[in-house]
């Protein structure tokens, strides 16, 4: 019933459109720092460890470039970040729209007219799945830039091996897997947490705990999805 | 004109109002009062659509709200200005941009035009400076104005206000009782006010309607009510010493008050 809300015709497209501008800036533009951050360092962590388990001489170095842009396409940026982004996107939306739901924000805009569903959600979503797949391919090659890093900052890995590693054997059909997969998690983001948040009744603790079920809930399921998306699309 | 027929609205076993019947007068103050609980938020909640009765109806203009489809309860709403307890302006919009609002999502109106009609109500209601600011930078009287300007943007012909004084002080409360009393007249609209202040019903009743344990209990004018016999009526208007003091001057001088 929400969903067909939100998605039902807008009143002023130029206002949604330019509400949807602000949420990329606030949902998008705004968690590229704790990408980033997030991003090198487990880049970097990811290369130390591939090192340190290969004790075989057999194995060549340029592997651990090979395993690093493995794991960080297919796994690391699409899902950790989509995870990162549910706690702090999901919070977010969840708290907002359930603020306005106790201060009876969201019953001024029903008595106007305005569809508020569609108001306040369709925006979000919109911006969540525009900006997630650019966060995520930041986060792709920031991830590899800071093994890179790790790798040859330490020693551990020769900078020429990782760049082969990194070249070697690449699928593009595995950063189309991952940006579905960031898509659909994305979907999962923003209609879960807005959904946490509209459905709020009570004061503030309500909305502290609209906004705790809007991060399990959104992790959970994001979990289920790449479960389902992996069997789905690699398979 | 607004109608309400046997209206009655429970939430799981609690039936909170049971076959209410009422008319709310055009160019009027029609006042719903009665006790925190009694079901009056309720009303005004069903007769603006936020929640759906178990039965009756709720006629705006003859056309009952609640069987209209989306499309026309939207209409209708347009045609709705309410100023809520708290005021519920939109803390991520300046003052402007909140009386701006309704014109932007419905009016077709260019921007000029737009600030225009936004300067015009906010002078209205003496808070014309204060357009640049947000309503976290208001104090509760500022933001009752605010939420005023924003609910006759629309120039509505309905409109209901939930507890004016609630949080005000008695200064602030008449200010804000003779506004509304000004817009009823200016506008002609229905307005609908629920309160359990006895000054804002003493001051600016026309059509009261007293609710108890979710009944239409009574309904009458000012002069009705001060020289009802009912009880439970009675017993709600002159709990307060002052009141009762008015309903002893009102009975030796029934033009006391105006």
């Amino acid at each position: 019933m929400l969903l067909k809300e939100t998605f039902s015709r807008p009143e002023r497209l130029k206002l949604y459109w330019k509400r949807t501008l602000e949420e990329m800036d606030l949902l998008g533009v705004n968690s590229l720092g704790i990408v980033a951050l997030l991003s090198l360092f487990m880049g970097a962590v990811v290369t130390i460890q591939t090192k340190t388990n290969m004790d075989s001489p057999l194995i060549q170095e340029y592997i651990v470039g090979f395993a690093v842009r493995q794991s960080t396409i297919l796994e690391f940026s699409p899902t950790i970040i989509s995870l990162i982004l549910a706690g702090k996107v999901g919070s977010n939306i969840a708290a907002e729209i359930g603020s306005m739901r106790v201060n009876e924000q969201i019953d001024a805009l029903d008595i106007m007219g305005v569809n508020s569903a569609g108001y306040l959600i369709l925006p979000k979503i919109i911006a969540s799945i525009l900006m997630n797949p650019f966060l995520v391919i930041i986060s792709m090659f920031l991830s590899i830039f800071g093994g890179y890093l790790a790798g040859v900052g330490t020693g551990i890995v020769g900078g020429t091996d990782f760049i082969q590693g990194i070249q070697s054997d690449f699928d593009p059909y595995h950063v189309t897997y991952a940006l579905i997969k960031t898509v659909v998690f994305a979907f999962i983001i923003a209609t879960v947490s807005a959904y946490q948040g509209y459905y709020t009744s009570g004061g503030t603790r309500e909305v502290g705990v609209s906004s705790t079920k809007a991060v399990v809930y959104s992790n959970v399921v994001i979990l289920i999805a790449n479960y389902a998306l992996t069997q789905l699309l690699l398979i | 004109m607004i109608e309400v027929k046997n209206l009655s609205k429970s939430f799981g076993s609690v039936q909170v109002l049971s076959n209410i019947n009422a008319q709310f007068n055009k160019g009027k103050i029609n006042q719903i009062i009665g006790k925190s609980g009694s079901g009056k938020s309720v009303l005004a909640k069903c007769i603006v659509g936020l929640h759906k009765p178990d039965e009756g109806v709720v006629l705006y203009e003859g056309q009952s709200f609640h069987e209209m489809d989306t499309d026309a309860q939207r209409e209708i709403r347009q045609r709705i200005g309410m100023l809520f307890q708290g005021s519920a302006l939109f803390d991520s919009l300046t003052v402007m941009q909140n009386v701006m609002f309704p014109l932007q999502m419905f009016a077709n109106m260019s921007k000029s035009e737009m600030e225009d009609r936004a300067h015009f109500c906010l002078k209205r209601v003496n808070i014309l400076d204060k357009d640049r600011l947000y309503p976290s930078e208001l104090s509760g009287g500022m933001q009752k104005r605010v939420g005023i300007a924003r609910a006759i943007a629309m120039t509505p012909e309905y409109l209901f206000v939930d507890e004016p004084n609630s949080g005000l002080d008695p200064e602030t409360s008449i200010l804000i009782d003779d506004l509304i009393k000004e817009l009823t007249v200016e506008f002609n609209t229905t307005t609908i006010v629920i309160t359990h202040d006895m000054n804002s019903v003493m001051e600016t009743g026309e059509n009261i309607m007293f609710i108890h344990k979710g009944q239409n209990w009574w309904q009458g004018t000012r002069d009705e009510l001060m020289n009802s016999d009912n009880a439970e009526l009675n017993e709600f208007i002159f709990a307060g010493g002052l009141m009762r003091i008015v309903k002893k001057v009102m009975t030796k001088d029934p033009h006391a008050l105006d």
